[in-house]
């Protein structure tokens, strides 16, 4: 099956000795939306970069929809949208302008009714003749944005989107996203820090740390394999410490003794729910309430990034 | 050949020149109308003619070399510098575009403005002194041959820059000295022996010379010369560029 891209043994190490990638394998598929995690320096932009032509890589291959990036860069970049990390912008500017400009760029006829429903749905329509340095950042984002649409990009690239923006052009992105996604098939990468940003739109998550991928898996699934889940139990009674017939059991006791917290494996075979209780019952310690939480993406982020420490 | 990108960068480069017409336009009129006043009024009614030609007529040339230089270096640099600076430069490195339409975009763009600025000066000169144009064919090929070159050459020194001093240094200090004292406003025969063979070393007196010619048949140095020297610059500029690309050098990492 062709990918969108296709990464191998992909390696970059800067002038400054620094190895901002290492032997990275990634086969990112048609129509998936794929976050990128990883803490800064991880080499999430670096990626981004050489896919995208703007940076050279040391060692390894990328093609997109099977064009090589160097052999074959024009058919490889005609199907990629770039909406980088800084606010880069034309300052001086209107929007209309320098959104065409994008357009024209990557080798397309002007479509001024495409410009115009690009800018629409970013709510830029009112603004499209004002200068870009008239705008506020929240809305230089949007421009971006509708810079690397304004060629009809089959594969979007989105570094840090939402960073530094507000709850409400957060949540249009993520609709956009979605819908970039189901009416046109494009494949989206996007990075972020924003760990709620992942879970909310993601099919799958990779994570790269010290220029490692550490992992690449369904979201789902990841959660599944690595998620931690914990019962909470209030106490009706104090209890002082923990009764040896239960020292079996991994369990805290919380909140001055009015509270228990087992953790346990979604994974295993058996949860150990059934016998704890019927201990608990056994031992004469009577509930008052129940709770179960499943550890977010962002304790797994955070737990995979520690182990690689 | 991605003619459209082409052509979307031309656009943009020369939408800059409207924006920025005053700066564009009017100041180079302006300093090349204030040389006439006093070069050519002023100063020059009191200077005989050389080789034939009246001061005032004679210098028009030099000057109109004088302003395609500065113009062509300064616009092609900023050009590409701009972008640099900002950071926006990262849409054209990710376009499927090649060197070659890069350089074609910004350069073509830059020389265009010099050219329209070179014929307004050309005008602007013919309300003060008489103007005869005896070689045009000629004419023309040093003045798109200039323009291309000292775009290519100002692209470079935009690619090169990595602030705003450095873009300002070579045209400071190593063109506008080379023009001035690469024949402009004289006849290097006017020189004592010794300085006329120091400005031989003088690339920029080749195009002056050879300029001049096209207007009066009068040079410096023969006009197979600066043809041939014109075409070296341009050779050197454009491997130059070549080898920018190819390597990524200062564009990427």
């Amino acid at each position: 099956m062709q990918h969108a891209i296709s990464i191998s043994k992909l390696s970059k190490v800067y002038d400054s000795g620094l190895a901002a990638l290492q032997e990275v394998d990634l086969d990112i598929r048609n129509g998936e939306i794929l976050a990128l995690l990883g803490p800064n320096g991880a080499g999430k932009t670096t990626l981004i970069s050489i896919v995208c032509g703007i940076v050279n890589p040391t060692n390894g291959k990328v093609s997109v929809q099977g064009h090589d990036i160097i052999s074959e860069f024009r058919a490889a970049r005609e199907l990629i949208g770039l909406v980088p990390q800084e606010l880069h912008v034309e300052t001086f500017e209107t929007v209309w302008d320098t959104v065409s400009y994008s357009r024209g760029l990557f080798g397309k006829k002007p479509k001024p009714e495409l410009i115009e429903q690009l800018l629409r749905d970013l709510t830029l329509w009112d603004k499209k003749d004002n200068k870009i340095l008239e705008l506020s950042g929240g809305m230089k984002r949007r421009v971006m944005i509708a810079k690397a649409l304004a060629h009809e990009p089959k594969i979007l690239f989105l570094d840090e989107p939402t960073a530094g923006v507000d709850v409400e052009l957060r949540k249009d992105m993520w609709q956009l996203v979605r819908r970039l996604r189901e009416e046109g098939g494009v494949t989206i990468i996007l990075t972020t820090h924003y760990i709620e940003e992942a879970e909310e739109i993601a099919d799958r998550v990779g994570v790269i740390n010290k220029g490692r991928l550490i992992l690449v898996e369904e979201k789902k699934e990841l959660m599944r394999k690595l998620g931690k889940k914990q019962l909470t139990l209030d106490l009706n009674d104090v209890l002082e410490t923990l009764p040896e017939a239960l020292g079996r059991y991994d369990l805290d006791l919380e909140n001055g003794g009015e509270r228990l917290v087992y953790r346990y494996d979604t994974q295993a075979e058996r949860t150990g729910i059934g016998s704890l209780l019927a201990d608990l019952n056994r031992a004469g310690i009577s509930i008052k309430d129940l709770d179960t939480e499943q550890s977010s993406l962002e304790d797994i982020f955070v737990t995979l990034v520690e182990e690689t420490r | 050949m991605n003619f459209e990108a082409v052509k979307a960068i031309y656009i943009f480069e020369m939408a800059r020149m409207r924006r920025t017409l005053l700066q564009s336009v009017v100041s180079p009129v302006l300093s090349t109308s204030l040389y006439f006043i006093v070069f050519g009024a002023a100063i020059g009614s009191r200077i005989e003619e050389i080789n034939g030609v009246p001061y005032g007529s004679f210098i028009v040339p030099g000057l109109m070399m004088l302003t395609l230089l500065q113009n062509s270096i300064s616009n092609a640099s900023f050009g590409i510098y701009f972008p640099k600076f900002v950071g926006t430069i990262y849409e054209v490195l990710s376009a499927p575009i090649s060197f070659l339409e890069i350089v074609l975009g910004y350069v073509g763009a830059a020389a265009t403005k010099s050219l329209i600025l070179g014929t307004i000066i050309l005008a602007t000169a013919h309300l003060f002194v008489p103007i005869e144009i005896r070689h045009p064919f000629w004419m023309l090929f040093f003045l798109v041959a200039t323009a291309v070159t000292f775009s290519l050459f100002g692209f470079i020194i935009g690619i090169w820059a990595d602030n705003f001093e450095k873009l300002q240094l070579i045209p400071l200090l190593v063109v506008t000295p080379l023009v001035f004292l690469g024949g402009s406003f004289y006849s290097i025969e006017m020189l004592p022996e010794f300085w006329q063979k120091v400005t031989l070393a003088n690339p920029v007196l080749y195009l002056i010379s050879g300029f001049r010619w096209s207007f009066y048949e009068t040079s410096d140095v023969s006009v197979t010369v600066s043809i041939a020297m014109i075409s070296l610059f341009l050779a050197l500029c454009l491997g130059l560029v070549w080898w920018i690309f190819k390597t990524g050098y200062r564009l990427k990492v």
